[in-house]
């Protein structure tokens, strides 16, 4: 006869040594990307286990919160870290070593007690815990926004704080004005009406079919360079093409031309 | 130990399930291939082109062949990328793609050989949810594409499409949160179920179902915005913007890992729809006039009309991908954050007055009349005197005397307006975007990046 095994079983035994795999490969891995990745692997399959044991509502959460906020956010900092580096191994901080064998080992033991407790202590299951609510959900929702509610809206009280000093942190004072759309609108407009000035974009640089590179300027109809289509830092360095060396090909092709018409002219 | 807590969906036979995994892989592909078709065709409607119509009838065969070339092309993967994250990527996005059609309901009971089961892989208590949590798993697949492409193109690509998505699924959530008040459920299936019931207004019933999208109509124009922002689907297509960024993410990508992200962006779009048709447009159930027909309205006939308002509504998709061009990342981030997240809030607590009120019976009696009276003429205040102000920014606008001190203070500052770096007095002209408006300030506010 087989013995008769539940689904969460199942899970456990499938996934655990997968979980304890990808734990031990978040921790040896040299790419701070590849133990993030390791790291959200081991929180998909966490939240699969929640599954297993009848909390939809935890599943979910666990993946929508840890795998899909927080852990995109570290990945998201560690990516612009660049594929090709990895970590150095050099103790920058002094007894930096020490300090984290001591914290393992207090957190050792503070798993050992806290799971030996609740192997040794009778477990009321969570089709109980489940059934107070009337479904996983509502009972979930009635510890958070009923029993708990202080504790969690001091929670969330605490993250913003932690969110707002971030941006206060990061908050640049903006000494110049930002100069929008409509301001930049605004602004032609008035230059229009006092000095004439051209209210459409400034002219590309380089019209010329053979140029279009940024040192190249524009030529207005007359042959002149036109100013404006030349970045400012390039012409106050002087960085920029001739407009003579520019027109020479055209200048000696005109002159061919109208060579031939007169030519033409002649033989008429 | 049930973790569905739903009978009948516990109670399929294994064979059923795998019948309708099949189905719902097969239909999805096809689909796709069905929708890479009518979106050229479509696109090329609008304008004023023929599109693909020499392959196959109507040009069909065209989506077809496209997909084998991908598959049969030559996969090579550029030296310097990161061989496991690369290959890992695109796995992610497709698999977590076909993943959140689990939990999408075709259809209601159905007989299936001898079986009566329902149109739906399975429903959860959590359902929506779930489908939130499966998009964010996919949104791994672009970031990790962009980081293991060693590419700065790809980079900002995958950064620019994970704040987007990151972004867009709050917005997102929250418009969810008023379709879960209003059925109080979070199961697919029940949300359905719960449009079903007709609008009555006061003792005459309509007929007309109680769609979502009619009750709660700011959240489902909030979840339309978000769903376009959600697939990275133009206006909102920054991350693969090929003006700035050739391809985005997938820049480096070609061959068989290509195509998984191409099927996955065309199922997103569909998975979008269908959660947009089930939570807002009533599912599988028949629009107005067919619901008074029992027989249009049960069995079957329900994948018919959820296939129909899905593909409405990727033809919205395509339209507007053929009517409206790129959004600005900047102006995109600002109509997320500020404006659909907090109208969304708004409309959230506004609701759950509602609800409160009609329970607890605040809308009667003369306090009730006094409130909204006072908040009338706030608003009024407001409109007519409240004004906006002025439209030249107000900046710090003294400039400061004296030459640049690089440590004035103690420490390392920058220029402030009015000062100089010293080694760059030979190259630009201190001339700064500041704020009188001839126009070579603003030639060097552009060339300052100041301007925006």
């Amino acid at each position: 006869m087989i013995a008769l095994v539940t689904a969460a079983q199942v899970a456990f035994w499938a996934l655990a040594p997968l979980m304890v795999l990808c734990a031990i490969g978040m921790v040896v891995s040299r790419k701070p990307v590849h133990s993030a990745v390791f790291l959200a692997g081991m929180m998909v399959m966490l939240a699969v286990q929640y599954a297993a044991l009848d909390a939809p509502f935890l599943f979910v959460v666990q993946i929508i919160v840890y795998t899909g906020a927080i852990m995109m956010l570290f990945l998201f900092v560690m990516m612009l870290v660049g594929v090709d580096s990895s970590d150095s191994v050099v103790e920058t901080i002094k007894g930096h070593r020490l300090a984290s064998v001591l914290a393992v080992l207090g957190f050792a033991g503070l798993l050992l007690f806290g799971i030996g407790n609740a192997i040794k202590g009778p477990a009321a299951g969570l089709e109980q815990a489940n059934a107070a609510g009337g479904g996983n959900v509502p009972s979930v929702a009635e510890l958070i926004f009923v029993r708990y509610v202080f504790v969690f809206e001091a929670t969330s009280a605490l993250l913003i704080t932690a969110a707002v000093g971030a941006m206060v942190l990061a908050h640049g004072e903006q000494v110049f004005p930002k100069i929008g759309q409509k301001l930049t609108a605004a602004r032609k407009m008035r230059a229009y009406a006092e000095t004439g000035q051209h209210i459409g974009p400034r002219p590309n640089s380089g019209v010329f079919a053979r140029h279009n590179a940024i040192h190249v300027p524009a030529l207005l109809p007359d042959g002149s360079v036109a100013e404006s289509s030349l970045s400012q830092t390039l012409s106050s360095r002087g960085a920029y093409i001739d407009a003579g060396e520019l027109r020479a090909p055209t200048d000696a092709a005109f002159a061919e031309i109208s060579k031939v018409t007169d030519n033409a002219g002649e033989l008429e | 130990m049930n973790i569905l807590e739903n009978q009948i969906f516990g109670a399929d036979p294994w064979w059923i399930v795998l019948i309708k995994v099949v189905m719902i892989f097969v239909l999805l592909l096809v689909w796709t291939i069905f929708n890479v078709w009518y979106e050229r065709r479509v696109v090329a409607k609008m304008q004023h082109r023929l599109g693909p119509i020499m392959n196959g009838p109507f040009g069909l065969g065209q989506a077809l062949a496209d997909g084998a070339k991908l598959i049969l092309k030559e996969d090579f993967r550029p030296t310097k990328t990161d061989r496991w994250i690369f290959n890992l990527a695109p796995l992610l996005t497709g698999t977590a793609a076909f993943t959140a059609w689990a939990v999408i309901p075709f259809g209601g009971e159905v007989r299936m050989f001898g079986h009566t089961t329902r149109l739906q892989l399975t429903d959860l208590p959590v359902a929506v949810l779930f489908v939130l949590a499966i998009a964010s798993i996919g949104i791994y697949g672009i970031v990790l594409a962009g980081w293991a492409s060693n590419s700065t193109y790809s980079l900002l690509g995958s950064i620019r499409s994970t704040a987007q998505m990151i972004s867009y699924e709050v917005a997102m959530g929250l418009a969810l949160v008023a379709v879960f008040m209003f059925s109080s459920s979070m199961s697919t299936s029940q949300i359905v179920e719960a449009q079903a019931l007709p609008i009555r207004l006061g003792d005459f019933n309509t007929g007309i179902p109680g769609w979502y999208a009619l009750l709660l109509f700011p959240s489902f124009i909030i979840y339309a915005i978000s769903m376009v922002g959600e697939t990275n689907r133009a206006p909102f297509d920054l991350p693969e913007c090929e003006s700035e960024l050739v391809s985005g993410y997938l820049t480096e990508y070609s061959g068989f890992r290509y195509a998984m992200y191409f099927l996955a962006e065309y199922i997103n779009m569909a998975t979008v729809s269908a959660v947009a048709t089930t939570l807002f447009l009533g599912g599988y159930r028949a629009p107005w006039p067919f619901n008074q027909i029992a027989f249009l309205d049960s069995g079957w006939f329900g994948v018919l009309w959820f296939v129909i308002k899905v593909q409405l509504l990727i033809t919205v998709f395509v339209w507007l991908r053929g009517t409206l061009p790129r959004f600005r990342y900047d102006q995109f981030m600002h109509l997320g954050w500020k404006w659909l997240i907090p109208i969304s809030l708004v409309w959230i607590v506004a609701i759950s007055l509602l609800r409160a009120g009609q329970n607890e019976g605040w809308f009667r009696g003369p306090v009730f009349f006094v409130v909204l009276g006072v908040i009338i003429v706030g608003l009024l205040a407001f409109i007519l005197f409240g004004g906006r102000k002025d439209d030249e920014p107000e900046g710090v606008s003294e400039v400061t005397e004296g030459d640049f001190d690089a440590f004035a203070g103690g420490y390392p500052v920058p220029p402030m307006p009015g000062q100089q770096l010293p080694e760059l007095v030979s190259v630009v002209p201190s001339t700064l975007a500041y704020p009188d408006d001839n126009p070579a300030d603003e030639r060097a506010a552009t060339t300052n990046g100041a301007d925006s």
